[in-house]
């Protein structure tokens, strides 16, 4: 028994349960966390739920494609921490602080 | 050819109206001159193409392109020259022509002179559209072209309060008449399927008997537009008060040609009233009626031109009795006769005032016959031809009216001879008071009083020339077989037989005999000569000047405030208009419409304040709004 077949016996509902946790658990750390660290990681927590998906479905169906866009999507997700990172250290250094409800310059 | 001579006028207009500022007065006037007479040559050209060819067809027809054409829906620009047009365009254009140069002379001292001439000439180009249309829309954008250049004209000097009034009264009044001949035009349609006259006329003519109460229908709708353009009861009172425009334009538009377009527009649609003898009678009553009252009024006028213009309703309703008895020719002969001596009337009142330096008060004349010669022999000529003077174009035009009249109805008959003796009355008092007696103005020299230029007098002279002999046109059987009743066989001729003539119905001599014919004319001449005696006496030999306004008493007092008809509109129709303006302006308008139009704008900034207190720039609110879209999306999606 190889290691695909112990994936194929989990049903494909343990996955999409198991995502949509990670991704309530990301989404609510966005909207409701402070720190902006924080922030960065709970998006990287949405991504990779997705990207458990995408892996799921792509092994279920038998097609390939799901798994290439999840290399797509590692990719900007590092892009995305690292000028996240950046910004954010610029921001301290300017502010002292970490706090993104500090940063309400977009006011209208 | 018909194209050039309606288009003439028009490039006068343009030309006038674009280049007249930079042109000299001369040159100007001389073009806007021309253009008509131009027109006149070309119409008498084409005249002869309808009699001296052997072939004589029954109308000479241009198609310019198509003006409508939606679906079903097809009218043409088209003009067509015949008979009955021929004859409208000759007196628009003629006596056109002869008033243009009057006012080269009449208008010297104008400052809007080339504006004048334009107008003019723009009047020239509408009458000539109207009359020579093809069609029930082509006469409509020329009554509505006259309707406006008639407006231009009377307000021509608008810096008066008073003439603008009048010029929007004149244009009001001619808008309800416009009404209903707009509705008659959409019956016309509705019912023939046609605006084309001969389309027109072949289905009534053709047309069952069951169909008489839309013919009725249809020629009340029209006549009540006729009632607007040719100032009959109830929508007179815009003529007397048009006078406020220069005398040329009274003489032109307000009673050689444009009030004789209801006149025009019942003879074209002859076909139509001839299978409706209850909107006939209607038409005789109403112009038995103005014809009647304006002659009344006008007894007791003393500005010279508004004698004139009672004076011109008056005899606009004799041809509405006419038209009622079915007396079409003699109503077309009178409109002719009364083209002559009305426009040498109101020249001559015109070179009066020119005279007396913008005088136009009777009661301020006098004697003015030693210094206005020729006036006063014009004058006394067109007079004469008035009030019917044995032999002149009047007696025969009137006469004929009159015999119509006798053969269809006794009692119409006796008012309108009262109508026409009572002319007499007014036009000789006026003519006393002005010419004969003393001079009594007090603030302008007897000696400075003068006889106008050459350019004014020469009209003059050949329209006292025409009124003299207009009668020709249509002289009774009485004056000789070979001569007579020549715009009758003209109407009725139907190129043996080829085509329809003018008149579809035969018109039947009036059957009355000799004696009674020759007792009418007797009765009408002795009016003529109680009239004439009477005023001498009261005028001349007694010298009397008529009372103020205000002395006088009675009936007098009645017909000077000209049965206060104005007053009763004023309280009828404008009070109540103005004071539903009132209404709506302070309440429809101030709290109404002007609370929704506030509600509005105070409503949104409120909204707007509220919505922009949910941007306030922190991102973790706007995610929860992204998020809160999302799930809104999706929800809607499933279910």
């Amino acid at each position: 028994m190889s290691i695909l077949n112990i994936f194929n016996q989990v049903e494909i509902s343990h996955y999409i349960y198991l995502s949509t946790v990670l991704f309530c658990i990301g989404l609510f750390g966005v909207l409701f966390r402070r720190n902006a660290i924080i922030l960065l990681m709970c998006i990287e927590l949405m991504l990779n739920a997705v990207n458990l998906l995408f892996t799921a479905f792509s092994t279920y169906m038998g097609d390939a494609d799901g798994q290439i866009f999840v290399f797509f999507i590692m990719v900007v997700a590092a892009a995305e921490a690292a000028v996240g990172l950046a910004i954010l250290v610029l921001v301290y250094r300017n502010t002292r602080k970490t706090d993104v409800s500090f940063l309400d310059q977009l006011k209208g | 050819m018909l194209t050039l001579m309606i288009f003439l006028p028009l490039i006068g207009f343009v030309v006038n109206g674009i280049f007249g500022k930079f042109l000299p007065k001369a040159i100007s006037g001389w073009l806007g001159t021309a253009a008509v007479l131009g027109s006149f040559v070309i119409a008498l050209m084409s005249v002869m193409d309808l009699t001296g060819d052997t072939k004589m067809p029954e109308r000479i027809y241009t198609k310019l392109f198509t003006f409508l054409h939606v679906g079903g829906f097809h009218v043409d620009f088209a003009f067509q020259f015949d008979r009955l047009s021929a004859v409208m365009t000759l007196i628009i254009t003629g006596i056109g022509t002869l008033i243009h140069l009057y006012s080269i002379a009449y208008m010297h001292e104008d400052s809007g002179f080339y504006k004048f001439f334009a107008y003019l000439n723009l009047f020239i180009f509408n009458m000539l559209v109207l009359v020579l249309g093809s069609n029930y829309l082509m006469l409509f954008f020329g009554w509505e072209g006259v309707g406006l250049c008639s407006y231009l004209l009377i307000g021509f000097w608008y810096k008066n309060a008073d003439y603008g009034k009048a010029a929007r009264k004149a244009f009001v009044m001619n808008r309800i008449g416009d009404l209903g001949l707009l509705l008659g035009l959409f019956l016309i349609y509705d019912t023939y399927g046609s605006f084309e006259y001969q389309e027109v006329f072949r289905s009534v003519f053709a047309g069952s008997a069951e169909s008489n109460a839309v013919n009725t229908a249809i020629a009340l709708l029209l006549f009540i537009g006729a009632m607007g353009k040719s100032a009959q009861i109830p929508l007179y009172t815009w003529l007397p008060d048009a006078m406020a425009g220069p005398t040329p334009v009274s003489a032109l538009i307000h009673a050689a040609t444009m009030v004789t377009a209801g006149i025009y527009l019942v003879i074209r649609s002859e076909a139509i009233y001839a299978l409706s003898p209850i909107a006939r009678e209607v038409v005789m009553w109403i112009g038995l009626a103005t014809s009647l009252m304006a002659a009344l009024i006008g007894l007791k006028q003393n500005d010279i031109k508004k004698v004139l213009a009672y004076s011109t309703v008056s005899q606009l309703g004799l041809m509405f009795i006419a038209l009622g008895c079915g007396a079409y020719t003699a109503a077309l002969f009178h409109v002719i006769t009364h083209a002559f001596f009305k426009a040498l009337l109101f020249l001559g009142s015109g070179s009066v005032i020119h005279g007396m330096h913008h005088e136009q008060d009777i009661r301020q004349m006098g004697g003015l016959r030693k210094k206005m010669p020729v006036t006063y022999l014009t004058f006394l000529i067109g007079t004469l031809a008035i009030t019917g003077f044995p032999f002149l174009s009047g007696f025969f035009s009137k006469d004929e009216i009159l015999v119509s009249a006798f053969a269809h109805n006794k009692l119409v008959f006796g008012l309108a001879l009262m109508s026409a003796g009572i002319t007499g009355f007014y036009m000789f008092r006026m003519f006393f008071v002005t010419f004969h007696g003393t001079y009594r103005n007090t603030h302008y020299a007897f000696e400075k009083v003068h006889e106008s230029p050459i350019l004014m007098t020469l009209p003059l002279l050949i329209l006292a020339v025409l009124s003299v002999v207009g009668g020709v046109v249509n002289l009774p059987h009485y004056m000789g077989e070979g001569i007579s009743g020549i715009l009758h066989h003209t109407l009725s001729y139907d190129g043996g037989g080829k085509f329809s003539p003018i008149l579809m119905y035969p018109e039947h001599a009036p059957e009355i005999d000799h004696t009674t014919e020759w007792l009418l004319l007797g009765m009408a001449v002795s009016v003529f000569v109680i009239a004439f005696l009477y005023t001498r006496n009261k005028y001349v030999i007694q010298g009397a000047v008529p009372e103020a306004d205000e002395a006088q008493l009675g009936m007098g007092k009645v017909l000077a405030n000209k049965f206060y008809v104005d007053e009763a509109y004023d309280t009828a129709f404008v009070a109540p208009v103005e004071a539903a303006g009132e209404v709506v302006g302070n309440y429809v308008d101030e709290k109404g419409v002007k609370g929704l139009v506030d509600g509005v704008g105070s409503g949104s900034t409120g909204i707007s304040g509220w919505l922009s207190k949910i941007q306030n720039g922190n991102i973790e609110y706007y995610l929860v709004y992204m998020v809160i879209g999302i799930a809104l999306l999706l929800a809607f999606n499933l279910f």
